[in-house]
């Protein structure tokens, strides 16, 4: 008989589970309300497999033993709210420098500041993308239902392993804290994906140097390929360079081992947009009450559809262009003051309504408010 | 003392790819980082057990130049790296390289909480009382009354004592010295990496370039020879009366204590939670 997969979670629950599916050997946080339970979770877990778990000073410390780890070859986590997204901002940097896998869980609260502790809210979409400082290339996920949690961690280790770079799981406070049954995937149905490891002799050896695939491989901290990693901009060989036609095109290939990917990276689900006059596009919480407007709308004869965005950066903007062509309006709810809208905006490039559908007072747009909205066009 | 040889330390610096190096004339982290590979040497280790993490300034610039894993990370957060490394890779012998800026102000809170937490994990302060990289600022270790670019009129706040705030702290192993003391250096780096826990090495360094001419000391061998003066033996230290000490300082082991390990007590953590585990009660 097949063990009986399902379970009753909470998102933050499945963010562990993913990650433990994603092979998370090391999780490093500080608490902070509403992601405190993964970290909790974490801690029970992780040393009965022998594995790293340790509650650190601060979140920069945090996210720094995760980038320490990462080099030394393990999978590592942090998660963190606002407050602590914004003090982990100059290691996320150096991470996308020195091209470091890790993976960042971000539940979104109320802010700016303090802000609104036990609230939802969506207002770090334009902070996940660019929070550090410099120009720099960024993955952002974010998971409407506790399914998805599970699922898009899973998707966040792989693409941190696979590009080199830090990724970020946006999630908010109500699919955080939302219980719903889940259906975990059998281990064997799950793809995992572990970095590229040097296989030329030690004295060969370039650490980022790379072929193709723009992707340089690291070697793990103490396997006989002894290197230099710095947060300063760096030449082939890990250390440090000003020389123009060094640092132009480092950077040139930050953006391009990402940038080339944008199809690969697209991650959208679209529900009636076939016949569909109106589109939402929503993500993350917002999608769930879409979703229901959606169905709603339908029962009273509007033609309406929803595009939802999984991976928020890079931007999907192929599948948003084909949402939008076409279409008599489109409409974006968010928890914030219209942070993806701007993006949908330029996509569109002034081909259709585009509607923003703002709220920031901790609570949910509900369906009806959007249909509201869209019953004004 | 027992002299290395010299084509040994030859052979475990970056000598055809980053000489020659960035610091001022008259700098003393040459000398310390002389002094960190002979005990290396010394020690044993072979290249790839060793894994050396810095911060950012002058002393951030230390470990490119010796040919083992090597990791320069973000300001005052050496130990946070040197943290996860640790705990990732248990056998690697890690060894923080920090200034005082780095180590006691930006990073003031991650040296407490290491010395707390106790990981097996080696910390070189290295104290030239200013920032020097970014042009002679006031630091949390210039003297009361000292010039700096930013206290043209004399520091006002007091100073840490390092060794004093790591020992209060929890820090298994704190030991000082000076780069006029270069054996004492290179004895104490060494004892310091063998030393269960964490340990601390605070090493009086000279910036001539900012500290010194700031505050009108001669040249930077006068500084040395303000530190050969100035240094007293923990031995000496203890009969000495309070006003004796009066311009003094103390120098060599300071504190060495054997104190729980956090490696251990993780061990055991995992232990109790997979015998937990596999009795349902976790």
């Amino acid at each position: 008989m097949p063990k009986n997969r399902a379970r009753l979670l909470q998102g933050n629950e499945a963010i562990v589970l993913g990650a433990l599916a994603a092979g998370c050997n090391f999780f490093a946080g500080y608490p902070i309300t509403p992601s405190s339970e993964i970290m909790e979770l974490m801690s029970r877990e992780l040393p009965a497999h022998g594995d790293v778990f340790i509650q650190m000073e601060d979140e920069i410390a945090s996210l720094g033993a995760c980038v320490g780890a990462s080099l030394a070859g393990r999978k590592a986590m942090t998660a963190t709210s606002g407050p602590g997204f914004s003090l982990m901002q100059e290691n996320l940097g150096y991470a996308c420098i020195t091209e470091v896998p890790v993976v960042v869980v971000n539940v979104m609260r109320g802010g700016p500041s303090t802000g609104l502790p036990t609230n939802v809210a969506q207002g770090d979409v334009q902070q996940a993308r660019w929070g550090t400082h410099g120009d720099h290339p960024g993955i952002v996920l974010s998971p409407a239902t506790v399914s998805e949690c599970f699922d898009l961690t899973v998707t966040a280790f792989n693409h941190a392993e696979r590009f080199r770079t830090p990724v970020i799981l946006l999630a908010d406070e109500m699919v955080a804290h939302t219980r719903e049954k889940v259906v975990l995937p059998e281990p064997d149905e799950i793809d995992v994906i572990d970095r590229r490891r040097p296989t030329v002799p030690p004295d060969w050896y370039l650490p980022y140097k790379t072929d193709g695939s723009l992707i340089p491989v690291l070697a793990d901290l103490g396997k006989g390929y002894r290197y230099h990693v710095t947060g300063m901009v760096h030449d082939e060989r890990g250390f440090p360079t000003r020389r123009p036609d060094e640092v132009g095109p480092f950077l040139s290939r930050l953006f391009g081992k990402i940038s080339r990917q944008f199809g690969y990276l697209e991650n959208v689900k679209s529900f009636y947009l076939e016949d569909a006059e109106m589109v939402v596009i929503a993500y993350g919480c917002m999608a769930r009450s879409a979703r229901a407007a959606v169905r709603m709308g339908r029962e009273r004869g509007m033609k309406l559809g929803l595009l939802q965005l999984m991976c928020l950066w890079p931007f999907p903007r192929r599948p948003v262009s084909e949402a939008l062509t076409g279409k008599r309006a489109a409409i974006v709810p968010e928890l914030n003051m219209g942070q993806l809208r701007r993006e949908v905006l330029r996509v569109n490039d002034g081909r259709t309504i585009v509607l923003g559908l703002s709220k920031t007072d901790g609570t949910m747009i509900d369906p009806d408010e959007i249909l509201k909205r869209l019953r004004e066009v | 003392m027992e002299q290395v040889n010299r084509s040994v330390v030859y052979d475990w610096l970056r000598h055809d790819k980053k000489f020659p190096h960035v610091w001022c004339p008259g700098c003393g982290l040459g000398i310390v980082l002389g002094a960190l590979v002979r005990a290396l040497v010394k020690s044993g280790l072979s290249k790839d057990e060793v894994v050396l993490v810095s911060g950012i300034g002058c002393s951030g610039r230390l470990p490119v130049y010796v040919d083992v894993g090597s990791v320069h990370t973000t300001h005052g957060r050496a130990l946070t790296f040197a943290t996860g490394i640790k705990l990732a890779k248990p056998e690697l012998t890690v060894i923080t390289v920090m200034g005082d800026g780095d180590a006691l102000a930006i990073g003031g809170n991650h040296l407490i909480h290491a010395a707390r937490r106790n990981l097996d994990i080696m910390a070189i302060i290295i104290n030239n009382q200013n920032y020097g990289m970014t042009g002679g600022q006031y630091s949390p270790t210039t003297p009361l009354g000292a010039r700096a670019s930013t206290a043209l009129c004399g520091q006002i706040e007091p100073p840490f004592d390092v060794s004093v705030l790591c020992s209060a702290a929890g820090a298994a192993f704190v030991a000082r010295s000076t780069v006029y003391h270069v054996d004492q250096t290179e004895k104490l780096v060494l004892q310091a990496m063998t030393h269960p826990g964490f340990s601390v090495v605070e090493v009086l360094s000279p910036c001539y370039t900012n500290f010194g001419r700031q505050n009108v000391l001669g040249s930077h061998i006068e500084m040395m020879k303000e530190f050969k003066k100035s240094a007293v033996p923990v031995s000496r230290w203890e009969q000495m009366t309070e006003t004796e000490r009066e311009g003094f300082f103390v120098t060599d082991v300071l504190v060495d204590r054997q104190l729980p390990r956090y490696l251990d007590s993780y061990r055991a953590v995992c232990y109790t939670a997979a015998r937990m585990k596999a009795e349902g009660k976790l």
